[in-house]
């Protein structure tokens, strides 16, 4: 008698063991990033989340650090845009795990903007007037909630292969070109009739993708896929036709592109081949291409786009409402969204700043890019940036433009067929609904 | 013991017969009596108990979830009955990844056994450095998936990939690994191959070795050649661990996801969705544009209940291969 109550004793243990076991295993998943906090305020971890190369060294850290006491940084780095987007719909999705400050990029920050209340109202009328107003306006919910802090921003300028243009007996220095594709007034027909010169000469590609070339006369139309109401108007907008049928013209009936995805292994193998000689740089994408072209010359950045100016990306900081330390991450926020500190980025990365003082300053006016051909990076860019209008978009902005990028791909690279391609992209699009 | 009664029965029970009371059960005998029943199940409850907790529980939040408007941020919305399902069942996508999952677990999984079997073969025979060998074949194993399919990824690039600049070396247009169905297909299943042939060529090897040397001396006295043993004696001995073999790369094949998806750049499955999987499909869904937790939990439960389909199928031929072998034995018994 005296074993058997021993034996329920052991086995009432076990069972309150693996009881106690199994809600161990939920129950402490909500606090990753105050390690240092059970000593009151005094030290806190503040968790930064990036993607791609957004130019924040660990020099900057360690200088806020020394500034104020008790907070050390850590910066969680994602390789693009697309894994910081699913990581941080994730961590909203589950309520727990979130950076304390998370880089959203334009594209994607609408269909958060939904929810305003995952995120903490950053307003602070001391920052009034440091942005853009359109780069502001972009993070500004109908109500007025500011949801993140601009970083950097896209103006979008030409880059192009000198060398390769100059064997093909056509205009190659940065004013030439910029002269030969209309100056202050280029369309992308003269762009695209630039391209048949060039093709029509050497037989080779003029640009790179048919999806990026895209991309870049998306981002002139105001409203593209959705009106401000939220009806989506992509599938009947002529706009939007027009500018599909003018891309896969030029890229599929002229033969310009070289039919590369964007990012595809393709595409970053062709900058190493001289698969093409021209593509559309916005800021960011200078470090990239220099980055492919390792051994590569001739690369230069002509100061025109057409079709007036254009921007492509750029991000924001934005502190989400899980975070336990919201008004320490919102300071750290501001804080390196500081023209001072843009500027050192935009040294660090090229990441080219969305903040009016720094527009403005000596030290971004006068940079060179060495591998441009000493190109005068800086004053180009802050040409192009000048007179950006920004289009609207969305929360089905990214999905729209998803189901365009997959149907020009298939046109594009695959050999598709341009009215059937359009058609599925028609069909997507009323799935969305 | 508070509730010991019992002393005085001992030698007077029979006595006392007549005006004996209903003799009252003491606690400790109930405890004793729960032992012996109870006791079994709670030994074993731990696996069930997780069970619960990590099979169960998210299968039936799972249908829960699939009848309701469910957003990834969101969270839960009104109650659509039976609504997600239909949307899923509509849409071509769908159809589409139950495809390219049946199409790439067949394409990898039947070169995968034949293979598999002849190496195990070849690996069974007296070898130099037999250990060496048979670790050899297991490295690929010990690759994680992601990092083989990047290599891959490189390797069936369309314009830059050393596998099309091979096939024109020999006279042969290059294949469009990202653009046909059929090739990246193809593509994919070399990877699964790449990792999991030398795995089961172990599982093979090893029920070969368990086979009665003396059935192989028998053939050879009845001047059996060496591919007559194979496929006489090698092949039928080896039934069960096929069958078990097959059964895992089912499972395995029907939940592909890590190759396909890391095959291209959007990790969409390919821009006509050539090669998204049924796995693909559920997360695009969950995750991607429509964030649509509702439809993914969808798509989730009718995976589940075509791979019990195909449990099923899988089960009815094993039972009858069972059979089968039971009634030749009995013949030659009979005999």
């Amino acid at each position: 008698m005296r074993k058997t109550t021993s034996k329920m004793w052991a086995a009432a243990a076990g069972v309150t063991g693996i009881a106690l076991l199994a809600t161990a295993c939920s129950g402490d998943s909500d606090t990753p990033s105050d390690e240092g906090s059970e000593g009151g305020s005094e030290n806190i971890t503040l968790t930064l989340a990036t993607f791609n190369e957004p130019g924040y060294t660990d020099e900057m850290f360690q200088a806020y650090e020394a500034e104020n006491p008790g907070i050390t940084i850590e910066n969680v780095k994602a390789a693009e845009s697309g894994d910081a987007r699913e990581s941080l719909n994730t961590h909203l999705a589950s309520g727990a795990g979130a950076a304390d400050i998370e880089m959203i990029e334009i594209d994607w920050l609408p269909e958060l903007m939904q929810y305003p209340d995952k995120f903490v109202d950053l307003t602070d009328p001391a920052l009034d007037g440091r942005w853009l107003d359109w780069k502001v306006a972009q993070a500004t919910t109908p109500d007025g909630v500011l949801l993140g802090y601009g970083t950097d921003i896209g103006p979008e300028a030409i880059a192009f292969r000198g060398d390769l243009l100059a064997a093909a007996g056509l205009p190659s220095t940065r004013e030439e070109v910029a002269e030969a594709l209309g100056g202050a007034d280029a369309t992308w027909e003269d762009y695209f009739a630039f391209g048949k010169q060039y093709t029509e000469k050497t037989g080779k590609p003029f640009f790179d993708s048919a999806g990026a070339t895209y991309q870049g006369m998306i981002n002139q139309v105001e409203n593209a896929y959705e009106e401000e109401d939220g009806t989506v108007i992509a599938a009947d907008n002529p706009e939007v036709k027009a500018i599909y049928d003018a891309v896969t013209t030029a890229s599929v009936t002229d033969n310009l592109s070289a039919h590369l995805g964007q990012w595809s292994d393709d595409w970053t193998a062709a900058f190493q081949t001289d698969g093409f000689a021209t593509m559309l740089a916005p800021g960011w994408m200078l470090g990239v291409i220099e980055g492919n072209s390792a051994g590569v010359t001739g690369w230069d950045i002509a100061d025109v786009f057409p079709g007036g100016a254009g921007n492509w990306g750029g991000s924001f900081l934005t502190v989400p409402a899980q975070s336990a330390h919201p008004d320490e991450a919102k300071k750290l926020a501001a804080w390196l969204t500081a023209p001072e500190q843009q500027i050192s980025a935009y040294k660090s990365k090229g990441t080219f700043p969305s903040q009016v003082e720094a527009l403005a300053s000596e030290e971004l006016l006068g940079s060179t890019n060495e591998f441009f051909n000493n190109a005068p990076a800086g004053e180009i860019l802050a040409n192009r940036a000048k007179g950006i209008v920004a289009p609207f978009k969305g929360p089905n902005y990214f999905a729209v433009n998803d189901a365009m990028q997959t149907a020009l791909t298939e046109v594009d690279v695959n050999g598709g067929d341009a009215a059937a391609q359009w058609d599925s992209f028609v069909s997507a699009v009323s799935a969305l609904g | 013991m508070a509730t010991s009664t019992s002393s005085p029965q001992l030698d007077s029970g029979p006595q006392h017969d007549p005006e004996r009371v209903p003799r009252r059960v003491g606690f400790s005998q109930t405890l004793g009596r729960w032992d012996v029943k109870v006791s079994p199940y709670l030994y074993i409850s731990p696996f069930f108990l997780l069970f619960a907790l990590t099979g169960l529980f998210p299968l039936v939040y799972t249908a829960y979830v699939s009848v309701h408007d469910w957003n990834l941020i969101g969270g839960k919305g009104a109650f659509v009955g039976l609504e997600n399902y239909v949307f899923v069942v509509q849409e071509p996508n769908f159809w589409k990844s139950l495809r390219n999952t049946f199409s790439i677990f067949f394409i990898s999984t039947v070169p995968q056994l034949v293979i598999a079997i002849v190496l195990a073969a070849v690996l069974d025979a007296n070898l130099r450095a037999r250990t060496f060998w048979r670790m050899g074949v297991l490295l690929p194993y010990v690759v994680a998936p992601v990092a083989v399919s990047l290599i891959f990824g490189k390797l069936f690039a369309d314009k830059s990939g050393l596998i099309n600049t091979v096939l024109g070396n020999i006279g042969i247009d290059p294949i469009g690994w990202h653009s046909q169905v059929l090739a990246s297909h193809v593509a994919i299943s070399t990877m699964v191959d790449f990792r999991w042939t030398g795995y089961n060529t172990l599982i093979l090897l090893a029920a070969m070795q368990a086979i009665p040397r003396d059935l192989y001396e028998a053939a050879v006295l009845d001047g059996a050649s060496r591919a007559r043993q194979f496929f006489s004696v090698t092949i039928p001995m080896l039934r069960p661990t096929l069958i078990f073999v097959v059964i895992t790369s089912t499972i395995g094949g029907l939940q592909i996801f890590d190759e396909p998806r890391m095959f291209d750049q959007t990790g969409q499955g390919g821009p006509s969705r050539q090669w998204m999987t049924a796995t693909m499909y559920i997360y695009e869904l969950g995750w991607g544009n429509q964030k649509s937790f509702g439809r993914a939990s969808a798509v989730a439960w009718i995976l589940f209940l075509i791979i019990i389909t195909i449990g099923l199928i899988n089960f009815s031929i094993t039972r009858r291969i069972a059979s089968d072998n039971a009634t030749t034995k009995r013949k030659k018994v009979s005999r």
